[in-house]
């Protein structure tokens, strides 16, 4: 259970602080997903940061099953990146998910033999030999998703990691993730911002405002998997006309 | 960025190309390198013998390059030219290996604090535009004349550029990997060794490339002007001697030699980066 209580982050330009979370609150159900929603610049990555450990609440609180999670960075929350580039170019497809397992005291022959599931579990098995530059985009951003994962987190924060991908390697990708969560029980923080893969992805869509933002809505998306469904289709309209409504305000 | 490099088989001649360009006459260009430059060289060889044998210069001033391989071959049997040359590289080598620690150690300092960083940036403007033989005659007063004088000049030619380098490439070294680094739990000395370190490795490449070029230049040029190289002498010494008793083909055959080890060294380095950076699509062949 990943828990954000009462959140306040923001960035110092030239001594004059900017509040860019304005108070932010809500919790993810252990084994589900939650898509962090909301307009460019409301301080959606910010927050997964902070979860992450990179940066630090001005005040609040953020915890994985109680703990706090802003300390440090650890493989207790694995990240994924929206950057292509986040693979080690210097290590194999096999190498990239391996190194994590063993800098983390995972014997050698553990760290392959899970590397070597995880593979499996994203269609990787031919390209373990590979170099990233070989690569194309969605494989790229699938080791990354099987990297995360091999390392067993507690949770899974995925920042805008199919932002840069096509629509029909995005589709694929987002059917894949929602499959594999489903099959692994993660719990999952996602942070995007489109209304489709909010409700297609997720259990539930925390709605964020302008900044300094706060929840607008937190939604229950689960079971909605078919975009032609009306459940389906009435919770992107929803969600369209809260992020609407929101720039109306501002 | 890079998407899945294309297959090998789209050659020229693929069966796609169009029969005109396909059945084009065979150009220059079409040849491998390696021929193409061996021909050159030859060529070059014709002229340069041809211009001794009826151009009517003295032997004195130039020969043929027939009697400088042959220069080159009694060099190496006697022993003359073959020590000339291991000695020059030693020293080179232990400059080298000085000035690869000094770097690390100033990297180190200005990677992680700021007045590290600003010590460097400072000595590095300073010294590093000094042409290194220009220390030379203090070195010799403060050390005597010896290979360490030559050894200290050497360092400071070389420890710059590889200290810029390896500083821009920690500098430079992709956010989101060094994020993944500390995402999966690295901090400290590991996560420059296995994140910052490799993720240099181009420029510091390139840096050791510079710094190789600088120190074999600087220890050629400091041998040639002052005969320092300390027992027996160097591939410079080598030269100069060469020069005063007129032995113009054994001064030939120290140039070419000098050539030679450059391109070795040259070829060296590419081979490194094939293995490395290139490889890894970090750099481009």
């Amino acid at each position: 259970m990943l828990e954000v209580s009462d959140v306040r982050l923001g960035y110092v330009v030239d001594g004059e602080p900017h509040l860019a979370v304005g108070g932010v609150s809500f919790a993810i159900p252990r084994g589900s997903t939650t898509m962090l929603l909301g307009p460019s610049g409301c301080g959606k990555s910010t927050i997964l940061k902070a979860a992450a450990g990179f940066l630090q609440p001005w005040s609040g609180t953020i915890t994985v099953d109680g703990r706090a999670a802003s300390a440090a960075p650890g493989p207790d929350r694995a990240v994924v990146f929206q950057e292509f580039d986040q693979l080690f170019p210097w290590r194999t497809v096999g190498g990239n998910l391996e190194f994590p397992l063993r800098a983390n005291g995972r014997t050698r022959e553990q760290a392959r033999e899970r590397a070597g599931h995880w593979l499996s579990v994203m269609g990787l098995d031919h390209a373990a030999t590979r170099f990233p530059h070989q690569l194309s985009g969605g494989m790229k951003q699938r080791v990354a998703i099987a990297r995360a994962l091999a390392l067993e987190p507690d949770v899974l924060l995925m920042d805008e990691p199919f932002g840069a991908l096509d629509a029909q390697t995005r589709d694929r990708l987002q059917r894949e993730l929602k499959q594999v969560a489903a099959d692994t029980g993660i719990t999952v923080l996602f942070v995007t911002h489109s209304i489709s893969e909010a409700v297609y992805v997720g259990d539930q869509v925390v709605v964020l405002s302008t900044p300094p933002s706060d929840v607008v809505e937190t939604l229950d998306v689960r079971g909605l998997d078919d975009p032609t469904e009306a459940a389906f289709v009435a919770a992107q309209t929803r969600l369209r006309s809260l992020l609407a409504g929101d720039e109306v305000a501002a | 960025m890079t998407q899945t490099a294309p297959p090998p088989t789209a050659a020229a001649t693929g069966p796609d190309v169009p029969a005109d360009v396909a059945r084009r006459a065979p150009r220059w260009g079409d040849l491998p390198t390696v021929v193409r430059r061996g021909l050159l060289l030859l060529v070059l060889l014709v002229a340069w013998d041809l211009g001794v044998r009826f151009g009517g210069v003295s032997p004195l001033v130039l020969v043929g390059p027939l009697e400088v391989a042959e220069a080159m071959v009694e060099g190496v049997r006697s022993g003359a030219l073959l020590d000339s040359t291991l000695l020059t590289l030693r020293i080179l080598g232990q400059a080298l290996a000085i000035g690869i620690v000094a770097a690390a150690v100033l990297t180190t300092l200005a990677t992680w604090t700021t007045i590290g960083e600003d010590l460097l940036v400072l000595l590095t403007s300073m010294l590093n535009p000094l042409p290194a033989v220009a220390i030379l005659p203090l070195a010799m007063l403060w050390f005597g004349i010896n290979t360490t004088a030559l050894i200290v000049v050497i360092a400071n030619a070389v420890i710059w550029p590889i200290a810029i380098n390896v500083s821009q490439g920690f500098r430079t070294a992709n956010p989101t990997v060094v994020a993944v680094g500390r995402n999966i739990g690295l901090r400290g000395v590991r996560l420059v060794w296995y994140v910052l370190v490799p993720a240099a490795l181009p420029h510091t490449v390139s840096g050791l490339k510079s710094a190789w070029a600088f120190g074999w230049r600087t220890i050629i040029a400091a041998e040639l002007v002052f005969g320092v190289a300390g027992e027996g002498g160097g591939l410079g010494y080598f030269i100069n001697n060469a020069k005063t008793y007129l032995h113009i083909a054994d001064a030939f055959a120290g140039l070419v030699t000098i050539a030679l080890i450059g391109i070795c060294f040259d070829l060296v380095f590419t081979w490194l980066e094939r293995r490395t950076v290139v490889r890894w699509g970090m750099k481009t062949a």
